[in-house]
């Protein structure tokens, strides 16, 4: 942590217990990788590293849902395949959380047909919601990095001023200008 | 790759000339389209020309490449049936395709499972193994059934499927296949 090299080594801190726990779930979170698409590719590589995942703790991909508390579903979920995330997603232990991961996992994507499951948010609960086709590495730990923002709050009591939760702001604004639209063709005739 | 043909231009393939020395009362016919053969029978003649292509030694198709078939409904152009059941041979010898195609028409309302009498033709696993796959994956998607196959079920979609999928008169979006199953909430599991 670094943290005791700063201190003297007989010093005592004070918190709270739920700010431990919530600290030290925060920073071993385990996924459970549902990569069922190229999603999945951009989530090997988040876990690899030039982007490291482990610098967030989470670097420890548990392929048992009762060994893991955050669910990454990563591509697109087909009518079959509906009742094993569901499956697995009660086999998870509490606490748990669930990304959605990219277009497909969200919306459905390109992929408007009789077999595809139109966003698993309709079936099983989400906390974050990752855009992209596919998301980039670091989209992917922005998700991760808000999902720990989450666990920090967990049964903390609001902080706002009028009794309610402050807004946790995950939501990142693009950083460019779309250009107007449509255009006309540069090509043929 | 030989020169495009014009579509009256006899057609010129060495294993149509003995299939029809050998089938000489049976209803052959042929296209060509950019130097690629097609030969038209009969459901009912299927199985003895398939045997008969493989086995003939100035033949030898020994590979069964794929088994699909198409549904011609609201097709711009006439077709001889409504079904075609689409047989892709390849000679290793020879190094040489021949596409075979059957037409089938439907005698029952084509929005449901039930077995149709007149969309059934003769399994050709017996004389390539490899069919038993794709063969299964004809009659989950057009509800094509094939006899004397060792084992004919539904190969992609669930046993209880309500419909044939990829027949022209089937939705795009299903009907309401995708969206009908339980909602898991963060109590519930």
């Amino acid at each position: 942590m670094g943290i005791e090299t700063a201190l003297p080594t007989d010093v005592m801190l004070t918190t709270q217990l739920q700010r431990v726990i919530n600290w030290s779930r925060r920073s071993s979170i385990w996924p459970l990788p549902f990569a069922t698409a190229c999603c999945g590719i951009e989530l090997m590589a988040t876990a690899c590293s030039r982007f490291d995942l482990a610098r967030f703790g989470a670097e420890v991909m548990r392929f048992s849902p009762r060994q893991s508390d955050l669910l990454i579903v990563a591509g697109r979920v087909g009518i079959k395949m509906l009742p094993v995330l569901q499956r697995m997603y009660e086999q998870m232990t509490e606490p748990k959380w669930v990304i959605s991961m990219g277009a497909c996992a969200s919306t459905g994507g390109v992929f408007d047909t009789y077999a595809t499951v139109q966003g698993c948010d309709q079936f099983i609960p989400v906390d974050v919601y990752i855009p992209g086709c596919p998301p980039r590495p670091e989209m992917l730990i922005e998700g991760v990095m808000a999902i720990q923002r989450i666990i920090d709050e967990d049964r903390i009591p609001p902080k706002g001023p009028d009794g309610k939760r402050v807004p946790l702001g995950i939501a990142v604004s693009p950083n460019y200008t779309p250009k107007p639209q449509p255009v006309g063709l540069t090509v043929g005739s | 790759m030989a020169a495009p043909t014009d579509a009256t231009a006899p057609i010129d393939h060495p294993a149509l000339a003995r299939v029809k020395e050998a089938f000489r009362d049976r209803r052959l016919r042929a296209t060509q389209f950019r130097g690629q053969v097609t030969l038209i029978v009969e459901p009912a003649d299927l199985h003895p020309i398939m045997q008969f292509l493989r086995d003939d030694a100035a033949c030898t198709y020994n590979f069964l490449s794929d088994v699909t078939a198409v549904d011609y409904l609201h097709y711009p152009q006439e077709m001889p049936g409504r079904f075609a059941v689409v047989y892709n041979l390849l000679s290793h010898d020879r190094d040489d395709r021949l596409i075979v195609k059957t037409f089938l028409d439907p005698s029952i309302p084509t929005d449901g499972t039930e077995a149709d009498p007149a969309l059934f033709v003769d399994s050709v696993t017996d004389i390539w193994p490899g069919a038993e796959w794709t063969e299964r994956e004809v009659f989950d998607m057009f509800g094509i059934r094939f006899r004397n196959h060792p084992d004919l079920r539904r190969i992609l979609t669930w046993e209880d499927y309500p419909a044939h999928p990829l027949r022209k008169d089937y939705p795009l979006r299903g009907r309401g296949e995708r969206e009908s199953y339980r909602v898991l909430d963060r109590t519930s599991s």
